[in-house]
């Protein structure tokens, strides 16, 4: 048993004493996984927090086989791994994981993993998205919500900071017509761990985007990481769902909203939306894109 | 005005003051400080420019190309693999001879990653027409900057440049460096008139066009006549420089040559430590070895460097890179500029601080120790030799 839930192996797959912060929600995310995927597994991971927390030679937090090779390149040497095995006739029973933050999967990535999924790769690619480039020191990306202050979407004078919302990527990667899409949180361990087993029952590719905060990056206190997974749903910032195929008429809303939470209670725990806590023009206008959102996918 | 900056900060003020109109940037170690300010300069309206947080270097590149291919001044900053991930692209900037300008925070590549001073970056992008500059120190990365775009904008040359600056010990080391008055870069640097074509609907030209093998060695000849070009006009520049700014830059700085049996050659940082140690061996040791710097690497300052170590009897070349199955690319170079000399000296080549491994005074008593002993015995036994190596962990 693990705290966040069953876990189907004895043995902890991802080692304690890695050198993620305090409250570091890819570090959950990542043991949650593996903990779910079992040791028949290879992993290939990008540069970023997460392959510098875990590999500083020599010692190393993987207790299955992971390759990190370049930041971009995830899903493509994930697809070697997934082709070699088919050519050495050792395919059967292996799970082949790709790993990468939002930098390595919404932006530098990106081509990489639109080529795996069109070819249909059997490649399950899990996407932590702590919505920047936190590794290099919490640069915008294309995954920064609107509003977020970054040191390359800094507010000043002439800026509010980031200028543009999330880029939508799980609708975006369901349109290449793949198995399995969906997305999770650590707040929700079951429906987390219920989706990546899901994944792995699934012949082909599957994408699953992980909403995984970030103490250091987000400016907040680190055991607030998992009130802030919850709340993100609970405000509906960040989503549940889960697509089997293309057709978005299909999708599964796992938590339903009724009642939503004001999405300042989420943002003014944070640093990075501090300067626009009394800006209610631009608080007005992120409820309003979450608003819109929300009924887009009728939650 | 002095200031107390980092090296990162150095490029970025540095290439502030030559307003650039497009800034497309993306962050790496050891080199995001320069991304950072940039955005924050134009969010401050502090510099009128567009600021484009690209999505890889790939596209830093090519955004860097097609904003100067419409006619703005544009500049970048990189490292390591980022730079490696640009290689197609620095290629394309030279062959269309657009003059764009960039701050590498020289750095290892992977694997295993390593985000630490190594100049294995630049010098693996040796041959992609793109002059190269290497600053010891932060005033240097500032100046290298400001002189670059000049040289690059250049009639005659009108290709890029890059200017390396090491990881940590100088992208991250804080010093004072002079900072130029606008005024005095405005005058140095005029606003951007573009020497090359356009795109411009009024007056439509093509630009990367296919070339056939009856055109393409043209193509390429002519860059090398630029790159041979510039060599004045990196002169002329640095002249310039050092009447309107006061700092004297050379494409290799000499030290201690006059009586100079053996002369190390080093770039970058370390340059400075080996100074120190060749003080105290001249002074406790009687010890007659010089140095030489390399400022500039491309164009490659063969006539200076033939000039500077013609009363040598060896030259030692101490470099942070390695051409594996080789030896050491700066090495390699310099022993060819010798190879038609009858009376040449003797040349080895010691490899020091990869991956940031650093280099000290001992590591250069050693180096003169060896260098002395192959001097005393007339001949070279091993070419190549890696210094502070841990043989016992192979
Ligand atoms: C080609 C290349 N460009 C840039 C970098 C520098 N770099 C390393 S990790 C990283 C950010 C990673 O961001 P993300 O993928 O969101 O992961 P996080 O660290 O936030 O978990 C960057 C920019 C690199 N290693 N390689
Ligand atoms: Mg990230």
């Amino acid at each position: 048993m693990t705290a966040a839930g069953e876990s189907v192996t004895e043995k902890e797959l991802f080692a304690c004493g890695h050198r993620g912060c305090a409250g570091c929600g890819e570090g959950t995310a990542v043991r949650m996984i593996l903990n779910t995927a079992g040791p028949n597994t290879i992993i290939s991971i990008c540069t970023g927090c997460l392959e510098v927390m875990t590999t500083a030679y020599p010692e190393t937090a993987w207790e299955v086989p992971i390759v990190h090779a370049a930041f971009e390149t995830s899903a493509a040497v994930a697809s070697g791994i997934d082709s070699a095995l088919k050519a050495l006739g050792k395919r059967e029973g292996i799970n082949v994981l790709a790993f990468g933050g939002d930098g390595g999967t919404f932006d530098i990535g990106f081509q990489a993993l639109s080529g795996m999924l069109e070819r249909g790769q059997n490649v399950k690619y899990f996407c932590f998205d702590n919505e920047a480039y936190m590794n290099t020191g919490i640069q915008r990306c294309s995954s920064t919500p609107y509003g977020a202050s970054t040191t390359t979407s800094p507010s000043g004078k002439f800026s509010i900071g980031e200028s543009k919302d999330k880029k939508p990527i799980g609708a975006i990667v369901a349109a290449h017509d793949i198995p399995y899409t969906a997305t999770a949180t650590i707040a929700y361990p079951k429906d987390l761990k219920k989706k990546v087993k899901k994944a792995l029952e699934i012949e082909g590719p599957t994408f699953m985007h992980i909403f995984t905060p970030c103490p250091t990056g987000w400016r907040y206190p680190s055991e607030l990481t998992i009130q802030l997974s919850r709340w993100a749903v609970q405000t509906g910032v960040f989503l549940l769902w889960e697509l089997e195929g293309p057709d978005f008429r299909n999708i599964v809303i796992n938590k339903k909203l009724p009642n939503r939470k004001p999405v300042t209670d989420y943002l003014k725990l944070q640093g990075r939306f501090r300067h626009i806590m009394k800006d209610e023009e631009t608080l007005q206008k992120i409820q309003k894109m979450v608003d819109e959102k929300c009924e887009m996918y009728g939650v | 005005m002095k200031m107390v900056i980092r090296g990162n900060m150095a490029t970025a003020v540095g290439a502030k003051l030559c307003r650039p109109n497009v800034v497309p940037a993306y962050p790496i170690t050891p080199s995001t400080l320069f991304p950072e300010k940039m955005s924050e300069f134009v969010a401050d309206g502090e510099l009128d420019a567009e600021f484009i947080t690209v999505e890889s270097e790939h596209t830093a590149m090519s955004a860097c190309i097609g904003a100067s291919v419409t006619g703005a001044r544009t500049c970048t900053a990189t490292a390591s693999q980022g730079l490696a991930l640009m290689h197609e692209m620095l290629f394309i900037a030279a062959g269309m001879r657009l003059p764009i300008v960039m701050a590498i925070g020289n750095r290892a590549l992977s694997a295993p990653i390593n985000i630490w001073a190594d100049h294995q970056d630049t010098i693996s992008e040796r041959d992609t027409g793109w002059l190269q500059f290497y600053a010891e120190n932060n005033q240097e990365s500032l100046d290298l900057m400001i002189m670059a775009f000049r040289i690059s904008e250049d009639k005659r040359v009108l290709l890029p440049s890059m200017v390396g600056l090491d990881a940590f010990v100088l992208t991250h080391t804080f010093e004072a460096v002079d900072v130029p008055d606008q005024g005095d870069v405005d005058k140095f640097l005029p606003p951007y008139k573009p020497n090359h074509g356009t795109l411009d609907p009024s007056n439509p030209i093509t630009m990367g066009a296919f070339v056939t093998p009856e055109h393409y060695m043209e193509f390429r000849y002519a860059i090398e006549l630029a790159m041979n070009e510039s060599r004045d006009v990196i002169d002329e520049v640095f002249e310039e420089y050092k009447k309107t700014f006061g700092r004297e830059y050379k494409k290799l700085v000499p030290y201690d040559l006059e009586d100079a049996e053996i002369i190390l050659i080093t770039m970058g940082s370390i340059s400075g430590t080996a100074r120190v140690a060749l003080e105290e061996m001249r002074k406790r040791h009687g010890k007659k070895v010089g140095l030489i710097k390399l400022t500039v690497l491309r164009p490659f300052p063969e006539k200076e460097l033939l000039e500077l170590t013609k009363n040598a009897k060896l030259v030692a070349v101490i470099e942070r890179d390695i051409s594996l199955g080789f030896g050491g690319a700066v090495f390699g170079e310099i022993a060819a500029k010798y190879v038609n000399k009858p009376d040449r000296p003797l040349i080895t080549n010691y490899i020091v601080g990869l991956g940031g491994r650093d280099v000290t005074l001992k590591d250069f008593n050693e180096i003169v120790e060896k260098a002395e002993a192959a001097l005393a015995a007339g001949e070279v036994e091993k070419q190549t030799e890696w210094i502070n190596i841990k043989e016992d962990a192979l």
